[in-house]
């Protein structure tokens, strides 16, 4: 599904993905862990297109499409979703229509017709049930005035809301009380599926106690210096990153 | 093309209209320039009783001894007001349409374009209820809905026909609320006004249906000089809206407009405007200088008037729609976007003038500037002596799109009387990038998220504007911003 191969960027010019590949197979949850600074925010904005983060070489391709040469949306639209370290408050323009701006583009870009009203607030109030948000937040501004913990849960109702392929979590589960930590972790077990396949970047095993991977990666200084099972996560939790670093 | 002045002049002196002679001149179009020939011309021209004629003199010969306004943040070339022509009139309607059936299908056409509704059949069939006075450069094309209207008592039309009609109407408000030499181009329009609308609400009456005039400027080099008369007698209400598009041209146009507004004791005027007058192109050149004096007087108590502007066009815009508040507890109410793209110059805002006791003003001011456009806010709070217990709130917030834009916040307060209470509020923000991101990773293009972030920001003035009315502000703002980013 996602193969990145050799895959070099830099930000402000200066380089922070130093030939990092990682293939990631439909029905895969991958767990990505490293220190902070090694670049973990960076591969997944390079992932997402953000502006600014600038590929010097190397090869992003999704479902066979060469990622790279999409548009931000475009990529969101093919089924790449980006749940953000930090999400992003924009005052005045409400979840709700953030979010059918969201779906209605999707239904566009596959050359479909906007959702209806009613089936939209259904779904939303459906999906609203899984994180445990209260629909009547969403009519208030994105992420405005939210807590750190609603901001990660508000990340993974959007996610259970547009249904992506291929779901990026930077340290969804950072700052979460165990409760919070629960619900996340179950909006990601519900889109788990033999067709979708899940990144989780995260410091921490407990996440990962809720949420399997299958395999383990440690990012550090640029690239993808250890792979492995579950069992290297907690590996890494005794352990600490500084053997890896040293290597 | 060019009409022999002299002749026109002596024909009309002589009362001898007649369209075998005036299709001999080919276009009813007065030549460039202003003396008091062509005023005279144009009092002739509309019959105008001798008043009339005298008010518009007096405008004149004060005109003439004032000069521009130079107070404004702006900047154009002097304009020559030699180079313009003051009255124009599409050749088919020398005689004035009988019916819908005998206006010009190619102004029909240009209507429809616009998106008015014009037939009466499709304005019944569709969900508005508007009454649509259209006019076309100088004349009145069609008014329609008139006779719900004076069932109702309501009168709703051209300014030249109440004149004829009801003179003792005009002759006793027009003027009241804007003096003749109020300002350089209220005097120039109070000198050579040529259409406009006129709306009379009697005793109690709540106005059956929404009131619209779209104007439209289409003759080359004509300026427009439209003046709106509205006054609503004690306890009427009527909500006006007022629309404004204009076609490209590569040179510069004058509209320098007067609206007048009268409400009595208990009566309330809700007065809507989205003004998307051409803007110029990218680089400046051509588009609409939008001079233009708003004004309402709450003259009796308890009366109320509610200013609503979303201003996208114009290269140009000066324009503050003010609110007298004689009346004891009367209220005025500004709610105000504007957006300044490209080289578009906008300094506008508002006057709240707190003269009655206990009277309540509101100001909601919404800028939004991107390309190289340059917005100020300008606002005026005056609280006279006997106006006890005044209040105003001003909340003035500026949008920023882009690092090439600007804008400016000029408050003004003046109070004079020690009761008053007055609070500010004012932002500046800026569409961060990673705002844009945020949408963008979501599936919304950046265009969307823009217009997105923008509805947003404006929607405590949208809500104050009528259902249809809102929907085409957002239209025209997401057209207006396209190009703002990227
Ligand atoms: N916008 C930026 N400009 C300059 N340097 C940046 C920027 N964003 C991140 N960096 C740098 O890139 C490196 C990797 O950051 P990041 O990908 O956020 O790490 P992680 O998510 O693994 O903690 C850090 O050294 C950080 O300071
Ligand atoms: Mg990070």
């Amino acid at each position: 599904m996602l193969n990145i191969k050799d895959l070099h960027a830099t930000v402000d010019g200066k380089e922070i993905l130093k030939g990092l590949s990682l293939t990631v197979n439909a029905g895969e949850v991958h767990a990505i862990m490293g220190p902070n600074g090694s670049g973990k925010s960076t591969l997944a904005h390079v992932l997402a297109g953000r502006e600014g983060y600038s590929v010097t070489a190397g090869s992003v391709s999704f479902d066979g499409k060469d990622l790279l040469t999409l548009e931000p949306e475009a990529r969101a639209c093919e089924g790449v979703f980006l749940g953000f370290q930090y999400p992003v408050e924009i005052p005045g323009v409400s979840n709700l229509t953030l979010l059918k701006a969201a779906i209605n583009a999707r239904r566009k870009y596959r050359g479909g017709t906007e959702i209806e009203a009613g089936d939209f607030l259904a779904w939303i109030r459906d999906r609203a049930k899984i994180v445990k948000i209260d629909p009547k937040m969403l009519s208030r501004g994105v992420n405005e005035g939210f807590s750190g913990g609603e901001k990660k849960r508000n990340e993974i109702l959007q996610m259970l809301i547009l249904e992506p392929r291929l779901m990026i979590l930077d340290e969804t589960d950072s700052g979460l009380d165990i409760d919070a930590l629960k619900v996340v972790s179950d909006g990601i077990n519900t889109l788990r599926s033999p067709e979708r396949a899940t990144v989780l970047v995260t410091h921490y095993q407990r996440l990962l106690d809720y949420v399997q991977p299958d395999f383990v990666h440690v990012l550090a200084r640029g690239r993808i210096v250890k792979s492995g099972g579950p069992e290297l996560a907690r590996e890494l939790e005794e352990k600490g990153y500084g053997w890896l670093e040293a290597a | 093309m060019a009409a022999n002045l002299s002749d026109v002049r002596q024909l009309v002196r002589n009362q001898k209209y007649s369209a075998g002679f005036i299709t001999d001149i080919e276009a009813e179009k007065v030549p460039p320039g202003l003396s008091e020939d062509v005023i005279r011309l144009i009092s002739a021209k509309k019959l105008e009783p001798e008043w009339l004629l005298e008010f518009r003199l007096k405008a004149y010969r004060r005109w003439l001894t004032m000069t521009e306004p130079k107070w404004a943040h702006v900047q154009f070339p002097p304009i020559d007001y030699q180079s313009i022509s003051y009255y124009s009139q599409p050749k088919s309607h020398l005689d004035g349409p009988k019916s819908l059936d005998e206006v010009d299908p190619k102004l029909l056409e240009t209507y429809k374009k616009l998106g008015i509704p014009l037939k009466e059949q499709e304005m019944l069939a569709g969900v508005q209820n508007v009454a649509v006075d259209v006019v076309f450069d100088s004349v009145s094309v069609a008014t329609t809905f008139k006779k719900k209207l004076a069932e109702a008592g309501v009168i709703f039309c051209p300014l030249s026909e109440a004149v004829r009609e009801r003179p003792d109407l005009v002759q006793k408000y027009l003027g009241s609320v804007v003096p003749f030499a109020d300002n350089f181009y209220a005097a120039l329009n109070t000198a050579v006004f040529t259409e406009g609308s006129f709306v009379y609400i009697p005793k109690g009456v709540r106005c059956p249906m929404e009131l619209s005039t779209y104007f439209r400027i289409n003759e080359r080099n004509t300026g427009q000089f439209e003046r709106t008369l509205i006054i609503a007698e004690e306890g009427a209400y009527v909500s006006y809206l007022e629309g404004c598009t204009a076609p490209q041209r590569d040179e510069n146009q004058l509209h320098a407009a007067v609206v007048e507004l009268v409400a009595l004791d208990d009566a309330q005027i809700k007065y809507s405007t989205v003004q998307n007058w051409y803007p110029g192109d990218e680089e400046g050149r051509g588009g609409i200088y939008n001079f233009v004096t708003k004004r309402g007087d709450c003259r009796g108590a308890r009366s109320k008037i509610s200013w609503t502007q979303v201003e996208t066009g114009s290269a140009i815009t000066w324009k503050y729609p003010s609110c007298i508040l004689r009346g004891d507890d009367s209220v005025g109410e500004f709610y105000s976007v504007a957006l300044t793209n490209h080289r578009q110059q906008a300094d506008t805002g508002t006057k709240m003038i707190h003269v009655g006791k206990n009277t309540k003003s509101t100001i909601v001011s919404k800028g939004i500037s991107a390309g190289r456009g340059q917005q100020s806010y300008r606002g005026l709070v005056r609280v006279l002596e006997g106006a006890d217990n005044a209040r105003n709130y001003t909340q003035c917030d500026s949008l920023l799109i882009g690092d090439q834009c600007g804008a400016h916040t000029f408050p003004y307060t003046e109070v004079r009387n020690p009761s008053a209470r007055l609070e500010h509020e004012a932002t500046t923000s800026k569409i961060a990038e990673d705002q844009l991101y945020y949408c963008r990773a979501r599936g919304i293009s950046e265009e969307e998220a823009v217009s997105m972030i923008v509805n947003g920001f404006c929607k405590e003035v949208f809500k104050e504007l009528p259902m249809e009315f809102a929907v085409e502000a957002q239209k025209l703002l997401q057209v207006s911003l396209e190009g703002a980013v990227g």
